[in-house]
């Protein structure tokens, strides 16, 4: 595990303002318009991010966050505005495989071995036998789990599952990776592992991450640019970069990171809620 | 001693067992049993115990090595055959039915329209004796014809099998198709994935939990199908036809007609057999689900 | 709102069946032998409403017997298989396998062993066919406790009994239900069914079979019509009282 610290942070925004990984402009999503149970998600949000940029969406429950992931994954349309992925509208970058997904549940097949189950997006691609296997190979090593090709998913632990979905996830390639709390469902000790796992797969991989957490810490750990939004509606309330010279286990303790956290923590806290 | 093993030994000691805490029953009351059986307020609620009624389980077993009738073959070459004939009724029933009860099931997964106008009378056929129209199908054999081919007695009783095996695959293999959980779908989406390549990649194999207990049902549906369908249509050569006629004979011959009943319940058997083998290769390292088909 | 949704499909679904049927019925000429016309079975049910209510009165006593004895041994068989473990390890498998065989060909054998003017045999088969969906559902109903309900209620020292009846008891009746429900269609069908094989004939079964007999086909479809009516009433019945006894339950049928 090295530490070359400046090479495994994700770095400052690059300074080329033409190209945005992702950008959300003028976005509203209602659900069930026009019925009784209508709701009114996310109102007006506007987003930009850089390419290698890693922001995460933080916010309490029912503050768009997971809504606005979809928006761009292209799972659910926007009621008003526009998604561009990659300089595409996001359903053309979804059609283009243009991102990968993973999700708080593994959503591994559980009749699939672990190895079937990375090579899954190289299937749909229409990629050959030989190439699916070498590449869903290098994908295991990546995470970390080289040795249970073989295994079922129902054989590995929950935090093993997932480097699996994010090996998966990363299989293709894609120049965004989106991740709706996919540590959500495991204990501290696992969660703070497979963070510094991620940083260093994305730094190596370069690639643009959008993640939705409700953990401050585990916000503020991972990106350099915290979006803090708040419900009701959901709309974006604060951004906040985060400037951490290191990002290791040391760094959990500096001074640097509580700053940050409180910084976040005071966001969130003012967050009015206010209807439009 | 892996799972599979150790739940094909249980079984295996629970039918044994089974068979002889029946025999013991049997036995032992004729035993104690009056012969004339036992009348209560003028309603007899115990059978007879005498010979004529209920033969020695071990004559039951002599009579299949006699002859059928005098100088016959041996009465269980007889039943043999006519299992291998309602057997083959059985299958054609089976697999048509299974078929017809699967593409519904994917029709109804793909268009919620046609799952909320069908679905409620595929679940509702199974709470009527839709068997009841087996004497009514029987009126089609020798008065229609597919072009040159005419419709013949066993089409009937397969048609009846089929019917019957029918409701639960489509109502089991839809409940299966819709078994997984959103983030699947979700992926499979992010891939892009059509509805096709979704219902290949994710839907199937997510069912065969739910198909191959609803196979089941199918199968023993079948096969009550193909008896009562054989009987109400008199095909000749099926184990049902056998049944009722060494039913007719059973004052003169009373062990005859439980050997026809071995027959019967051997089919049960096969079938139930034949479901469990498919399931060995494809159930790998799945977990089974019950499901409620009613 | 959504009960129109839910109810709508179905209903139009099924006026739009009938209405094909009475079509390619009258103007395919399509003989009676073949499949009558629902206008012709109407009034053939209305012409026989006293024979079909009558037979369908018969039939559904029997059903009913049967329902109640074989629920009622279902239930107490699977409150003594789940007392003793290795007992309903051994029973399940072997409840599965008597499952499987045609349980309605008793039906010649049972004739014999009571007289042929008997309605114990068919009631008999109907209470076998009945048992087995309820034995099973309820032994697992019984088997499978929320390990969080065993906890607390081991931590109140509540007594074997105790917790029979106020855990188990009322975890196992939705389970109980299911095997309820299947049970009460499968009775009716084994009690109409059961006359095909000769013995007492004055349920819908005979009735049936005769009109076939007869060549009266529409009379034939309109007993079996009754038959259906009466195994809906049957499933709608174990419904009802599923809602009655089970009023916290949002919907029956999974």
């Amino acid at each position: 595990m090295s530490h070359r610290v400046d090479a495994a942070a994700p770095g400052p925004e690059r300074t080329s303002p033409v190209r945005a990984a992702v950008s959300v402009d003028g976005v509203t999503k209602v659900f069930n318009p026009g019925r009784p149970d209508q709701v009114r998600a996310l109102s007006n949000v506007d987003l930009t991010v850089a390419e290698g940029q890693f922001v995460t969406l933080i916010g309490p429950s029912g503050c768009g966050k997971s809504t606005l992931l979809r928006l761009i994954a292209d799972l659910i349309s926007p009621t008003m505005g526009t998604i561009t992925v990659a300089g595409q509208p996001a359903a053309k970058a979804r059609l283009r495989q243009e991102y990968g997904i993973a999700f708080q549940q593994s959503g591994l097949f559980e009749w699939r071995t672990v190895l079937r189950n990375v090579e899954l997006p190289l299937e749909l691609r229409g990629m050959s036998r030989a190439d699916r296997k070498a590449r869903a190979e290098e994908m295991l090593a990546l995470v970390g789990l080289p040795d249970f090709a073989d295994h079922y998913p129902a054989q590995l632990s929950g935090g093993m599952q997932q480097r699996v979905a994010i090996a998966r996830a990363l299989a293709v390639s894609p120049p965004l990776l989106l991740m709706d709390e996919p540590f959500g469902a495991l204990d501290e000790m696992t969660r703070e592992r497979l963070q510094t796992e991620l940083l260093q797969i994305c730094a190596q991989t370069a690639t643009t991450t959008v993640f939705v957490t409700h953990s401050i810490s585990e916000a503020v750990f991972l990106s350099n640019r915290v979006v803090v939004m708040s419900p009701r509606p959901g709309r974006i309330t604060a951004s906040i970069d985060v400037d951490l010279p290191t990002r290791d286990d040391a760094a959990r303790q500096s001074p640097a990171f509580f700053d940050a956290i409180t910084a976040v923590r005071r966001a969130l806290r003012a967050a009015p809620a206010v209807a439009p | 001693m892996n799972r599979a093993a150790r739940n094909g030994g249980r079984t295996a000691i629970a039918a044994l067992l089974g068979v002889v805490l029946f025999v013991l029953l049997w036995e032992g009351y004729k035993l104690v049993g009056s012969p004339d059986g036992t009348v209560l307020f003028g309603v007899r609620i115990l059978p007879r115990a005498d010979d004529l009624s209920m033969p020695h389980l071990y004559d039951v077993v002599r009579r299949l090595g006699r002859p059928e009738l005098a100088g016959g073959r041996p009465v269980w070459i007889v039943v043999l055959h006519a299992c291998a004939f309602t057997l083959g009724i059985t299958a054609v029933g089976f697999a048509v039915g299974a078929l017809v009860g699967l593409l519904l099931a994917v029709l109804m997964q793909r268009f919620r329209i046609v799952e909320r106008g069908l679905l409620p009378y595929v679940i509702l056929s199974q709470t009527v004796p839709l068997v009841a129209l087996a004497p009514l199908v029987a009126g089609w054999s020798g008065n229609l014809s597919f072009g040159p081919y005419p419709w013949q007695d066993w089409m009937t009783v397969s048609l009846i099998a089929a019917y019957l095996a029918f409701f639960p695959v489509a109502v089991g293999m839809l409940r299966g198709l819709q078994s997984p959980p959103a983030a699947g779908v979700e992926l499979m989406r992010s891939y892009a994935a059509g509805w096709w390549r979704t219902l290949i990649k994710l839907r199937f194999p997510a069912a065969l939990p739910y198909l191959f207990p609803a196979l089941r049902l199918a199968g023993a549906a079948a096969v009550v199908g193909a008896v009562v369908g054989e009987i109400s249509t008199g095909t000749r050569g099926g184990i049902g036809r056998l049944i009722i006629e060494y039913s007719r004979e059973a004052t003169s011959d009373p062990a005859k007609v439980y050997t026809a009943m071995l027959g019967a319940a051997i089919l049960g058997l096969l079938v139930a057999g034949f479901v469990g083998l498919l399931e060995l290769p494809l159930m790998r390292h799945r977990r089974r689900v019950e499901v409620v088909t009613l | 709102m959504t009960v129109v949704r839910r109810v709508l499909p179905p209903i139009a679904f099924g006026v739009l069946m009938v209405v094909a049927w009475q079509l390619t019925v009258t103007v395919g000429r399509i003989a009676p032998f073949i499949v009558p016309a629902p206008s012709a079975i109407w009034a053939e049910l209305v012409e026989q409403r006293t024979n079909v209510w009558n037979a369908g009165l018969a039939s559904g006593l029997n059903a009913l017997i049967g329902l109640i004895g074989g629920a009622v041994a279902g239930i107490l068989a699977a409150l003594v298989a789940s007392r003793f473990r290795p007992l309903s390890e051994v029973s399940v498998p072997f409840a599965a396998v008597l499952n499987a065989l045609p349980i309605i060909a008793l039906a010649p054998i049972l004739n014999n062993m009571f007289e042929s003017t008997s309605s114990v045999p068919r009631r008999l088969v109907a209470g076998i066919i009945a048992f087995f969906p309820v034995f099973i559902n309820t032994l697992r109903g019984l088997r499978e406790v929320d390990p969080i309900h065993r906890e607390l209620m081991h931590s109140y020292a509540a007594s074997g009994w105790t917790f029979a009846r106020k855990v188990r008891l009322p975890g196992a009746l939705p389970f109980v239900f299911t095997g309820l429900r299947q049970a009460s269609s499968l009775a009716v069908i084994a009690a109409v069914v059961a006359e095909y094989f000769g013995g007492l004939q004055d349920g819908l079964g005979s009735r049936i079979t005769s009109a076939a007999a007869f060549t009266a086909y529409p009379r034939a479809w309109a007993f079996v019509v009754g038959a259906c009516l009466l195994g809906l009433v049957f499933y709608l019945s174990t419904l009802l009282l599923e809602r009655l006894v089970m009023p916290w339950k949002s919907r029956l049928i999974t």
